[in-house]
């Protein structure tokens, strides 16, 4: 995994509370074998029409939205199905950040484990972000920070190990790999 | 100083550790059973071959074919090609990992294929105590037999296949205490979805539930599951239920549960399970099922449920409006006699023999309403045959029914069974999120009965009328 430390970036703001994986990638879209090329994909239900045509009023196809790598949205995002396509999509299409009030279980672990930085923030912050749409914030890993427009310094909480593994890069896999021995050793004393 | 009183989540957990968590690195937590499907495992192996690592356990690994799976018998035996040209690939490609990496495979024809969370306890392998992992959040169904299961990612899934272990943090408990008796007509789903009303979509983020009281130990293994199953509808990590004697005897005599000696030295181990009296939950709810009603949703996630014979809420948030535009309702409308176009039995929730059994008995004699459409899927290839050895197959077909080979079907939308745009269909299965079942599709969500009531009547129908 690339190293996560530090993402200055503009937001686009999805107010909806309980945004599903299904609606941040419908189920048909995961008869594919790869990780790639599910941005296209991306809220297609909502993006896109029953003919294919953008929907001119869905923040995504908003001229404004281009280039913006923080999604920020409503409570309980990324609750439902436990698809890692729901992360792949997202970063697929460009987004780096995800900022909730709260994010389902199994959505942020699997964002960690491909460095989309899931932010949980506080009802007030919350509430301010959904409002200013657009702006651009600092996301900073090492301190666990967020700094609004205005200078205004939030904290955000991230598991220790989680942030050592995203700032540093670190490969999980590696990790576990590296306890080989004691895996071993628990197998054989059971 | 002895230690203090271990619910059965502490115990689980605490057999399982490889190496504790610190404040500054998870646990490494082994597993006991890895469940393998099509859909969330191709990229998983692809990580595996990259790196030239075997699969460490392929002996407590099982892979089968359900979710981009046809339930066409044309495409499942009848050597006619898999319509979905990607789910064919799909199919294909678990074959060629599963061969490659020597993980036995329940194929497309396998006699023991089935939904994964229907396979593993009807196989014998789901038992007390173990951890089940599988990528899919409704691994949580295992946790009725008292188990320790949860939904992973991908990623997870090739940490899994490599190590046989995961990166843990310790969850939060919550206890859900039931008192009373369900009344005739209302089910184990009827009493989770009212739990899920109780406690909201996110209630239980963090938290693995175990479900406790009189109400849960009365019921059987088949209810049990149902209720474990839709813990993730809550927002929860897991959902467990204590094994008592009920479980045992579900288990005994399965194909891959302990036999003889072991037999004995498991169900010993297994009696220890129980949490301890004065074990601390972080949380507890009470749930009155007494006054529990058959239920059904009018909304877009899980939460938003009201009985059958109550109107849909009368006001709410703009959560609320959206919900309702999109299911074409209007507040405070009723539910009950709402025209429905389909109806699906199914899904890893609820296509059990007894649900089955459920749904025939109320359709027995009756056919369905016309123009109406009715998909029974069978949970697994097993339940299947059960149910034909009973006739519940001619009870299905001549009330009008579709009878299909067993996958997710209708409940996941990505394997050729999508309810269309704009059709209404109460499924017994978990998700009623917007386009679930196919683009555009409204989901109610209810128990086989209430799903089979209301197919012979074409409308949302209190299966009690017709009892």
């Amino acid at each position: 995994m690339q190293a996560f430390t530090t993402l200055t970036a503009r937001t686009a703001v999805l107010a909806a509370d309980n945004v599903d994986t299904d609606q941040i990638i419908p189920a048909r879209f995961l008869t594919t074998t790869a990780r790639t090329g599910l941005g296209a994909h991306l809220f297609a239900d909502w993006r896109y029409d029953p003919a294919g045509r953008p929907r001119p009023e869905f923040v995504l196809n908003r001229p404004e939205a281009a280039g913006c790598g923080i999604l920020v949205s409503g409570g309980n995002f990324g609750c439902g199905s436990s698809r890692e396509h729901a992360p792949w999509a997202l970063l697929d299409y460009g987004f780096r950040a995800v900022i909730s009030t709260g994010i389902a279980d199994i959505f942020r672990n699997n964002s960690l484990k491909n460095g989309l930085l899931p932010v949980i923030v506080d009802a007030a912050t919350g509430a301010w972000l959904i409002a200013h749409p657009g702006i651009e914030l600092t996301l900073d890993v090492p301190s666990t920070t967020l700094t609004l427009p205005e200078g205004r310094v939030v904290s955000f909480p991230l598991e220790p190990f989680a942030r050592h593994c995203l700032q540093n890069g670190v490969d999980e896999l590696g990790y576990l790999l590296g306890h080989r021995a004691a895996i071993g050793t628990f197998e054989t004393r059971r | 100083m002895p230690s203090a009183p271990r619910t059965l989540f502490e115990k689980v957990w605490q057999r399982h550790e490889v190496v504790p968590e610190t404040a500054a690195a998870p646990a490494v937590l082994y597993v006991d059973l890895h469940l393998v499907h099509e859909v969330t495992s191709p990229q998983a192996f692809t990580v595996l071959r990259e790196r030239s690592l075997p699969v460490r356990r392929a002996d407590l690994t099982l892979a089968t074919l359900d979710h981009s799976t046809p339930t066409l018998t044309a495409q499942v035996f009848g050597g006619a090609p898999i319509a979905i040209e990607s789910a064919a690939r799909q199919v294909h490609e678990i074959e060629r990992n599963c061969a490659e990496f020597g993980v036995e495979l329940l194929g497309l024809r396998s006699a023991e294929r089935g939904i994964v969370h229907i396979i593993g306890p009807e196989l014998g392998l789901t038992q007390p105590g173990k951890t089940v992992v599988c990528g899919d959040s409704h691994t949580s169904t295992h946790g009725a037999l008292g188990a320790l299961a949860f939904g992973i990612g991908t990623t997870e899934v090739g940490h899994v296949l490599a190590t046989q272990c995961l990166l843990q943090r310790k969850p939060r408990t919550l206890a859900v205490n039931v008192a009373g008796k369900l009344r005739p007509g209302v089910t184990a789903k009827d009493l989770i979805l009212a739990i899920i009303g109780r406690l909201g979509v996110s209630g239980g983020a963090g938290h693995v539930i175990e479900y406790r009281g009189a109400t849960i130990r009365a019921l059987d293994m088949d209810e049990r599951m149902t209720v474990c199953n839709m813990s993730i509808e809550a927002g929860a990590r897991a959902g467990m239920i204590a094994p008592d004697e009920t479980t045992y005897a579900y288990l005994a005599g399965r194909p891959r549960a302990p036999r003889g000696a072991d037999w004995e030295r498991s169900l010993a181990a297994w009696r220890e399970l129980p949490g301890e009296p004065g074990a601390r939950f972080d949380r507890e709810l009470a749930i009155d099922a007494d006054e529990t009603e058959p239920m059904i949703t009018w909304g877009t996630n899980p939460g938003m449920s009201v009985a059958v014979g109550s109107p849909i809420p009368a006001a709410g948030d703009a959560l609320f409006e959206r919900a309702l535009a999109y299911m074409g309702f209007t507040a405070g409308q009723p539910i009950k006699d709402q025209p429905v176009n389909v109806v699906f039995v199914g899904s890893c929730t609820n296509a059990r023999l007894s649900d089955l059994r459920s749904a025939a008995g109320l359709l027995r004699g009756r056919r369905i309403a016309r123009g109406l459409t009715m998909l029974v899927v069978p949970g697994s290839q097993q339940v299947k045959r059960q149910a034909e050895a009973e006739g519940l197959d001619r009870v299905f077909l001549d009330a009008g029914a579709e009878w299909r080979e067993s996958g997710c079907s209708m409940c996941i939308g990505m394997n050729g069974d999508v309810v269309a745009r704009g059709q209404y269909a109460v499924s017994t299965s978990n998700r009623n999120f917007e386009g679930r079942q196919g683009s555009g599709a409204r989901t109610l969500l209810a128990s086989p009965l209430t799903a089979a009531a209301s197919a012979v009547r074409g409308r949302v129908t209190d299966p009690r009328e017709l009892l």
